[in-house]
């Protein structure tokens, strides 16, 4: 068994900063490469590309990376995980060989994680008695059952850990957790049974602090911003993981960015709910039991972690059509600038509403005054410059086209000194609604696919 | 006196669907337990007024000298639904540490 494993973050989402998995890789040793590329939306995203051309449906950033990464990572045997794979894993795997043959790479062993794409089998499931009713709201899925986009089950490092043991040096999966990606390699490398709680815990907290990226490492951090050195280069966290489930975050000394109490704090306390009952399909963790210490530069030791047993049930999200949005904005500038914005709003909704447009929601903020905080911002009389931006919300399509015509010509026929409106016409965009719902472990079969290079 | 708390405590703020995550940091133990009696779910929900159309709940974290709370119907519908700039919620953590909170004299600034 490996003294201790180096589990590095890479991408902590779809659009991360694409320098961060190489300088991972080339600026000291770690052992695994973790990149987390799902959120909600961007399963439905997926899924719609994936409609359109059924060789799509992954994060196509992840195989110009795979161009950059595989020659690295076979030669330092660096193995990576990611569920960037999508709605479409298959391709995705399909892709990246295809990236390998071109390197001339001989050898390559990819895992493909499968059976988290339930879109095909809701009435199936439903007719065998899982209702799939949304977890919060208790209602039935009939409601949105014909607009239903996407529909994952989160699986958790079960899957991936299969992968690893048949030999994985890549591993490609769809909808698996954040935490299951770092989890896993602990599990594998020193052989954690899937009921030792504690472990299981420890693992899945440090993948909550990865999940993010540099966000665990001094970037978006509001307890002393300035303090973090170099976050041009920022180094991305690495769990340096111990058998006994001691985990130690680092980063590379090379690397900018910061790891301290207060990083690995505001992570850690980033979109939870109840900290006692953090619950993944792999544990349920207990946040109020975590115990930090600072034990030398850019190095935090994480011991203490309890868990207790997963649940019974996967947590399914669907996605499903909801209408459109349209956003618009103008810039108003001195003097009287709040006053020249709230007018052209003021005159933007006459308009609207002698044209018998039907919107559930017409939305403006001035920003620069108030958007963020609203009535907590304090007064301010003489603005430079406010920008207002107007949002509207509608099933109907076309009103929220309408609405896009509308916001130009109150250039010339609204308030002056109105500048800003370079980006053209605003465009309707969906609006997609997230229908989580919950189903039993033993409906949902995974799958390991391997394929060899 | 009364500061800030921004002051003595950080923070940070996400999104689940339409409810907003407030994690709020002490910057030093002793001021744990000052932000554990004074910054109560309730004063929360009246803080944020009609930002937040629903309740408020708080979730304590001693071991880390934090609090977590909830803030539920507070982004607009929340994901892709939500019209408003800040619809994750990003910035309801620094909206927060505006909040001014008692602190007994000498305990800022190392006059303990």
């Amino acid at each position: 068994m490996k003294p201790l494993v180096r589990i590095a973050s890479g991408q902590g989402f779809w659009g991360d900063l694409l320098t961060a998995p190489m300088a991972q890789v080339s600026n000291g040793p770690i052992d695994y490469l973790v990149m987390d590329y799902l959120a909600e939306v961007t399963m439905s995203i997926m899924q719609k590309q994936k409609n359109r051309d059924p060789r799509t449906g992954y994060a196509r950033d992840l195989v110009t990376l795979m161009r950059e990464l595989l020659p690295l990572c076979i030669e330092k045997n660096i193995r990576i995980i990611t569920n960037g794979g999508g709605v479409n894993p298959l391709a995705c795997s399909d892709a990246i060989c295809e990236t390998a043959r071109s390197l001339g790479i001989r050898a390559l062993k990819v895992g493909v994680v499968l059976g988290d794409d339930i879109l095909g089998r809701i009435d199936d499931l439903q007719r065998d008695g899982h209702a799939l009713k949304n977890m919060e709201t208790g209602e039935p899925l009939s409601s949105v059952r014909d607009r239903i986009q996407s529909a994952n089950a989160y699986f958790g490092a079960g899957p991936i850990v299969e992968a690893l043991r048949q030999g994985a040096q890549i591993v490609i999966t769809g909808r698996t957790t954040d935490t299951g990606l770092t989890l896993a390699p602990m599990m594998y490398e020193f052989g954690w049974r899937q009921d030792e709680w504690d472990k299981l815990a420890a693992g899945t907290v440090a993948g909550h602090i990865l999940e993010c990226g540099g966000q665990a490492s001094g970037g978006n951090f509001m307890a002393d911003w300035r303090s973090v050195p170099d976050l041009a280069h920022i180094g991305f966290p690495i769990a340096e993981a111990y058998p006994n489930g001691e985990i130690v975050l680092t980063k590379h000394e090379s690397l900018g960015g910061l790891v301290t109490l207060q990083t690995v704090k505001e992570q850690l306390l980033y979109e939870i709910g109840n900290p006692t009952d953090y619950i993944t399909p792999d544990c349920v963790a207990d946040f109020t039991t975590i115990r930090l210490v600072q034990e030398g530069r850019d190095r935090v030791r994480m011991t203490g972690v309890k868990g207790r047993p997963a649940t019974e049930f996967y947590k399914v999200s669907m996605s499903y059509l909801d209408g459109y949005t349209a956003f618009g904005t103008l810039t108003y500038s001195w003097p009287d600038a709040l006053e020249k914005a709230q007018k052209a709003d003021e005159i933007l909704r006459v308009r609207l509403s002698d044209l018998g447009l039907k919107f559930e929601e017409v939305r403006t903020e001035y920003l620069g005054v108030n958007s963020s905080h609203g009535h907590l911002a304090p007064e301010k009389g003489d603005h430079n410059e406010v920008v207002m931006r107007v949002g509207v919300r509608s099933k109907d399509r076309e009103a929220v086209e309408r609405f896009g015509m509308e916001l130009a010509p109150l250039i010339l026929t609204g308030p002056p000194s109105v500048t800003g409106f370079a980006g053209g016409r605003p465009r309707p965009s969906e609006v997609i609604s997230y229908w989580p719902a919950l189903i039993a472990k033993n409906a949902v079969k995974h799958e390991v696919v391997m394929r060899t290079l | 006196m009364k500061v800030q708390l921004l002051r003595i405590c950080h923070g940070r703020s996400g999104d689940k669907g339409d409810t907003a995550n407030i994690g709020l940091i002490a910057r030093e133990e002793k001021f744990y337990p000052l932000i554990e009696r004074a910054i109560t779910a309730e004063r929360v929900k009246e803080y944020f007024g009609a930002m937040v159309l629903g309740p408020v709940e708080r979730f304590e974290l001693p071991n880390l000298w934090a609090l977590n709370f909830l803030l539920h119907n507070a982004l607009g519908g929340g994901g892709t639904k939500s019209l408003k700039n800040d619809a994750q919620g990003k910035t309801l953590a620094a909206a927060l540490l505006r909040m001014e909170i008692d602190v007994p004299e000498g305990m800022i600034d190392g006059h303990v």
